[in-house]
């Protein structure tokens, strides 16, 4: 009986004019909620303590580990998606994979210039090809990859299934990103703040990276949400245009 | 503050990358309500969203 229950839940949300409903009720406490961790985040980031190494630099982190971090969580949320148009043909699967593409690029797009931003000053050099670097850079070409293949064909569920084997091909990258800097001997820092035996990081330090970790994941759902939505009322107007052309025609 | 071209210049370029983002996302939104809204004011309505009556999906205006 539950288990009947929650399946008609996800199937309702597999109704577009259901999730809009949806989407209309919740985006505005989304974007609220993540002004308000962006405004926390922003004044912790500039009013803790800087390193007594790295000095202010230490601040970057605070936008650079999030970015880096939703570069991942969205290509996993892609891969999710993916699963959901080749296994469960999921009618908003597909477009949610395709509006989440250009997301995870921008964020990737952040992580690797606030990296090579606080590269320079601590390791001398703005860019190195090593493991952690080039696995990043790979994914940000993967991202434009598959915005450019989305645009390049017209119909969009042949676009959907192609891109979906992509992403799913793709996800190999996501676990070399994250065990890069174990697997191999990288400039970059191994994990210290999710791994075993809990974070390395002294909590004046840990407290904004939370904060501003959270901020940055609200904000991506936000957009994730209002993305979907924008690709869903992108195709009733494409289908609306195909049906008058019909109508027009019928009535030559 | 130490550093503080490469902080500044980080918090700028998320900054810019974060807001160009959410400018484009609304930006395409309204665009896509006001064709929608164009198209219902053309009489053309989604087939469920248009009366029972009018299954061709076209309305009579």
């Amino acid at each position: 009986m539950t288990e009947s229950l929650a399946i008609r839940k996800f199937s309702d949300l597999a109704n577009p004019t259901r999730f809009l409903a949806i989407a209309e009720r919740v985006l505005p406490w989304l974007a609220g909620l993540c002004c308000l961790l962006f405004a926390l985040g922003l004044t912790l980031a500039f009013t803790t303590e800087g390193d007594y190494q790295q000095g202010d630099t230490v601040r970057i982190m605070y936008i650079h580990v999030p970015a880096a971090w939703l570069s991942m969580m969205c290509y996993s949320v892609m891969a999710l998606s993916a699963l959901g148009t080749l296994v469960w043909r999921h009618p908003l699967a597909d477009v949610s994979h395709k509006a989440a593409a250009p997301l995870g690029a921008a964020f990737t797009l952040v992580a690797l210039v606030t990296g090579s931003l606080w590269g320079k000053p601590m390791w001398g050099t703005w860019w190195v090809w090593d493991a952690r670097l080039t696995s990043v850079f790979i994914l940000f070409l993967m991202y434009l990859g598959l915005i450019a293949l989305n645009r390049a064909m017209d119909d969009p569920s042949r676009a959907a299934r192609v891109s979906a084997v992509l992403i799913l091909v793709g996800f190999v990258n996501i676990p070399i990103i994250k065990f890069s800097v174990d697997w191999w001997n990288t400039l970059h820092q191994p994990a210290s703040v999710i791994r075993m035996g809990g974070p390395t990081i002294d909590a004046e330090f840990l407290r904004p990276l939370i904060v501003m970790a959270l901020a940055f994941t609200l904000l991506f759902f936000t957009l994730h949400i209002m993305a979907i939505r924008n690709e869903i009322w992108r195709r009733r107007v494409a289908t609306q245009r195909r049906m008058a052309a019909r109508l027009a025609g019928r009535g030559d | 503050m130490t550093h503080a071209f490469y902080v500044l210049a980080s918090y700028g370029v998320a900054a810019v990358v974060i807001l160009a983002l959410v400018i484009w996302t609304v930006a395409d939104g309204r665009a896509r309500r006001r064709e929608l809204a164009e198209l219902e004011a053309a009489g053309l309505r989604r087939r469920s969203a248009a009366p029972a009556s009018a299954s061709t999906g076209k309305t009579a205006s």
